[in-house]
């Protein structure tokens, strides 16, 4: 006999809610089985099973926020079971099909629990002891459940509709009368869950640095004054084309980091933060940035904000950049500490360039300098690496004639 | 070309950036960037459309001159009228 345990999924996390059992009492479970799923913080979090065995009965209710490390449900092991057959539930041919209502025992509290997690909170004495679902199983597509948190609506009071066991978006969709759903709302989703699993997977390290850009901002002024303004450039141009530059100089930086293992990209797609109108971020890439010159890359930019403020944007663009530019622009503050987007390795942040005080040919002088920065995944580099890195964008940006 | 005409055209071309601002509720002289929430991408695809519409250099060393809505009028306004 062992306990299901609410894991711990981080250092932040104190407690967890029980948002799908997936497995009904009675169904054999393997070592990997998705047995529940928990809902943190970060999101909805499927948690395995960590041995084979018959789950018993379930110790939490649907919907039950409880701390990490009470036990969610009683696992009987195939060493129980060949102990003692008399308790062990026969295993049913198809764990998907829900067994009738079993009114199991009473857990009994604290049962020995295989210790998972160094502090087990059991159910408080005086707690009600968590009654067992007698009902079918619910199953509720994810979408389902996002949809339903916007609308405040708790999906296990629901029962799906028509034949199928499952509660599907458009059965939530069709109890929520004002439009919730909003695609900022999604968007919102969607930037947490990647950067939720950016901060549970990368180890960041973050360097700092001051680039002087008055020279970038005297090449901007001189080249876009005989143009017109459909061919004019702006600095964000310059940081890119610095940047990926820069990358030839320290290669790690670019590429992805998947399966326990850092891939280099021979190409350079930069990825480029973009905010939205309303609020939310996307970050796609331009492709091949590196075989473009500065006039392109400004084309290419131009190209990729209007086309993704407008909404539409390429699915490869948002799949295959392999670092990401963040820059505040003229109204923002002087620093920002990205978090890399999975799986890419190297983020690089620009500040808001600000006339300082700064020591130019041995004499303090307003210039224009930006705090740049480098949020990079310690898997793959260091910060002796990445202080390289920072450093050659900075020069670049010092000779802009020479991007 | 009218004031109003102008301030019609400038009006259509704010909307296609920034869809989402209602006129009555910006100061016009208030700054561009910060009442229409726009950044300096932004800011470059208007001067780009206005230019060709209205058949304009709209130099960068004019854009000081461009910076409110009523100021971006008016700029508009000395050159068309």
């Amino acid at each position: 006999m062992s306990l299901f345990l609410m894991p711990s999924l981080g250092a932040d996390m104190t407690a967890g809610t029980l948002v799908e059992q997936l497995v009904p009492p009675g169904g054999t479970v393997k070592h990997g089985d998705i047995v529940a799923a928990v809902e943190t913080q970060k999101g909805v979090i499927e948690i395995e099973a960590f041995q084979d065995g018959i789950l018993d009965s379930w110790l939490v209710e649907l919907g039950a926020k409880v701390p990490v490390g009470t036990p969610l449900a009683r696992i009987t092991t195939a060493q129980d079971a060949s102990a003692s057959d008399a308790s062990a539930q026969p295993a049913p041919d198809k764990p998907e099909v829900p067994k009738p209502a079993v009114h199991a025992p009473k857990p009994e509290r604290r049962e020995k629990p295989i210790p998972q997690e160094p502090e087990i909170a059991g159910p408080k004495d005086g707690q009600k002891t968590p009654a067992m679902r007698a009902e079918p199983r619910q199953r509720i597509t994810p979408a389902a459940r996002r949809l339903a948190a916007q609308a405040g609506i708790d999906p296990s009071t629901l029962s799906p509709e028509g034949t199928s066991p499952t509660i599907s978006r458009a059965d939530i969709a069709a109890l929520v009368t004002t439009p919730l759903a909003t695609p900022v709302s999604d968007m919102r989703s969607a930037i947490a869950a990647a950067m939720s699993r950016s901060k549970r997977e990368i180890p960041h390290y973050y360097l700092s640095h001051q680039a002087d850009l008055t020279n970038a901002e005297a090449f901007v002024t001189e080249t876009n004054a005989q143009r017109p303004p459909d061919k004019r450039i702006l600095l964000g141009a310059l940081f890119l084309k610095a940047m990926t530059l820069a990358v030839r100089t320290v290669p790690e930086m670019n590429g992805h980091f998947e399966n326990g293992s850092f891939a280099p990209s021979k190409t350079i797609n930069a990825g480029l933060a973009i905010n939205l109108r309303g609020g939310g971020l996307v970050a796609p890439a331009i492709l091949q940035t590196d075989a473009l010159n500065l006039d392109d890359l400004m084309v290419a930019m131009r190209d990729l904000v209007t086309r993704v403020r407008a909404g539409r944007f390429r699915s490869r663009e948002l799949s295959d950049a392999t670092i990401t530019l963040t820059s505040l622009g003229d109204r923002g503050v002087n620093q920002l500490f990205g978090v890399i987007y999975p799986p890419q390795v190297a983020i690089v942040g620009i500040g808001t360039p600000v006339l300082r005080p700064w020591v130019h040919d041995g004499k303090v002088a307003p210039r224009l300098i930006a705090d740049i920065t480098l949020a990079a995944d310690h898997r793959v580099s260091d910060g002796r690496r990445g202080a390289m890195f920072l450093r050659t964008i900075a020069e670049n940006l010092h000779k802009p004639e020479a991007l | 070309m009218t004031n109003q005409d102008i301030r019609k055209i400038l009006v259509e071309e704010l909307h296609r950036i920034a869809p989402d601002i209602v006129l009555d509720e910006i100061d016009p002289d208030g700054d561009l960037h910060d009442e229409f929430e726009i950044d300096s991408m932004d800011f470059l695809t208007l001067v780009t459309a206005l230019a060709k519409r209205f058949a304009l250099e709209m130099p960068e060393a004019d854009y000081p001159k461009m910076q409110s809505f009523n100021a971006l009028a008016d700029y508009l306004q000395d050159r068309k009228t």
